[in-house]
């Protein structure tokens, strides 16, 4: 095996297409515990860390670039980031321990696919697009059409994640992230569940995103609650569609982490909760960021 | 298979190891440089035995691949004292009773001193969020959260000479 670190993406993807057993990453918090079980060792090792593209937090004209392969502590701590998503920066404070949010990115929980992943639900309420490089240019595609099944993407072997773009939100908009684990720290998800609001001056929901992880073989919408949202105040009525339809879109295994009857009850109380939190700071924040 | 030349700084001297490209950065510190301090619990960054400082960054040494170290700043427990002077972390440690076996306790002090750096006066609560990444089948924690929270007031009142910042 070897292992390089280019500087530029340009290089990263020559590298790429130079060797047909490549293997990019950013933490590898994910990919050393995998080759320990058995993930076949690619003969050349593409350390993205090295590209500076890739691990900076940036804010310009409406617009924030996450790159892929910054530190989820750097994430979870970005004072732009808070304010406009603090949802986002909730899931990424999430992941794991200091150790591990010191080396884990954004890219890498997008790309690892597994259902668990604490920020995918984040990214798909946000709108989050990410662009992919590969020899033949950059491409953009939406977070939500990156993850196909447990462990599998739909990005090409010749391709990685560049960066990540989210909009600025509109006004009296916010996000909220809640996971369910049956302790305090250090565990996946049993059920994780996202959401962003925008009320109107009248506290009346206009738009509406929900994601439900762990629940299903990938994140999943909820776009049953998001009607019942849209339009509506955040009443008791409302609340108790959110719950039914969120329970109803999970499709979930049973693991020693819960069954599948306590996952989609879970999925409920998440999204009821999380769209509260969510509304509560879209109250408090008012205007644009 | 070709070895990959590694030169970096490792508690401040600089060191040249020889290492594969699989291996990982907690496997060259202990079996290229002689470094043993930093300990394998379990191999996959869930136990915190093997934290060291890399570029400034508390990291699990068993999930780095040592040629990410090249050209980098590397701490670890063995650069914690000066010469016969403990870090008030150790003295506190050894003070609070806060080890039995011992094997946690590199990774310990090194995540006690990577949040003292950033937080020289943490919360019992911070302290015990900056430590959850480290497991200790031995002392049930209070002890080492005493510890931590002892070497802090500590350092407050005499800080280290010639800490870095």
């Amino acid at each position: 095996m070897r292992y390089v670190r280019p500087g530029t993406v340009d290089e990263a993807v020559s590298l790429l297409n130079s060797e047909p057993e490549s293997c990019v990453f950013a933490g590898a918090t994910d990919l050393v515990p995998q080759m320990q079980g058995g993930r076949p060792e690619p003969k050349l090792m593409i350390d993205l860390k090295g590209i500076p593209r890739l691990v900076k937090v940036s804010y310009s004209n409406g617009q924030l670039v996450v790159g892929a392969a910054t530190p989820v502590s750097i994430v979870k701590v970005d004072d732009n980031l808070k304010a406009a998503f603090p949802g986002l920066s909730e899931s990424s404070g999430l992941i794991g321990s200091d150790q591990i949010q010191n080396r884990a990115s954004l890219g890498g929980n997008l790309c690892t696919a597994s259902p668990g992943a604490d920020t995918i639900p984040s990214l798909m309420v946000n709108s989050a697009r990410v662009v992919i490089a590969s020899s033949g240019g950059t491409r953009t595609i939406p977070v939500s059409d990156v993850v196909t099944g447990p462990g599998s993407v739909s990005l090409k072997s010749n391709e990685f994640v560049v960066e990540f773009i989210l909009d600025a939100p509109p006004k009296r908009t916010a996000d909220a992230y809640l996971r369910f684990i049956p302790r305090t720290e250090m565990d996946i998800a049993v059920v994780g569940a996202a959401a962003r609001l925008t009320l109107d001056d009248a506290d009346c929901c206009t738009e509406a995103l929900v994601a439900i992880g762990a629940a299903a073989p990938t994140v999943v919408r909820a776009p049953v609650a998001e009607n019942a949202l849209r339009g509506n105040p955040i009443n008791d009525e409302t609340l108790a569609e959110v719950m039914a339809a969120a329970s109803a879109v999970c499709s979930p295994i049973s693991d020693k982490r819960g069954t599948k009857e306590y996952r989609r009850q879970v999925a409920g109380v998440l999204a009821k909760r999380v769209v509260l939190q969510a509304a509560k700071r879209a109250k408090e924040k008012g205007g644009a960021v | 298979m070709n070895r990959t030349h590694v030169t970096c700084m490792i508690n401040d001297d600089e060191t040249e190891f020889l290492c594969d490209n699989d291996e990982s950065l907690l496997d060259a510190l202990r079996d290229e440089v002689g470094l043993t301090g930093a300990k394998e619990g379990c191999g996959t960054g869930d136990c915190g035995a093997c934290s060291i400082i890399l570029n400034g960054q508390l990291i699990c040494a068993c999930l780095a691949f040592a040629p990410e170290a090249n050209g980098g700043t590397i701490e670890t427990v063995e650069g914690m004292a000066d010469g016969d002077r403990l870090h008030p972390l150790q003295t506190s440690f050894l003070e609070e009773a806060s080890l039995q076996c011992g094997v946690c306790t590199p990774g310990f002090l090194m995540a006690a001193k990577a949040l003292l750096e950033n937080n020289p006066d943490p919360t019992e609560t911070e302290v015990r969020y900056a430590i959850a990444g480290n497991l200790c089948r031995c002392t049930g924690y209070d002890k080492i959260v005493r510890a931590v929270l002892g070497a802090a007031a500590q350092m407050r009142k005499n800080p280290i000479e010639g800490a870095r910042p």
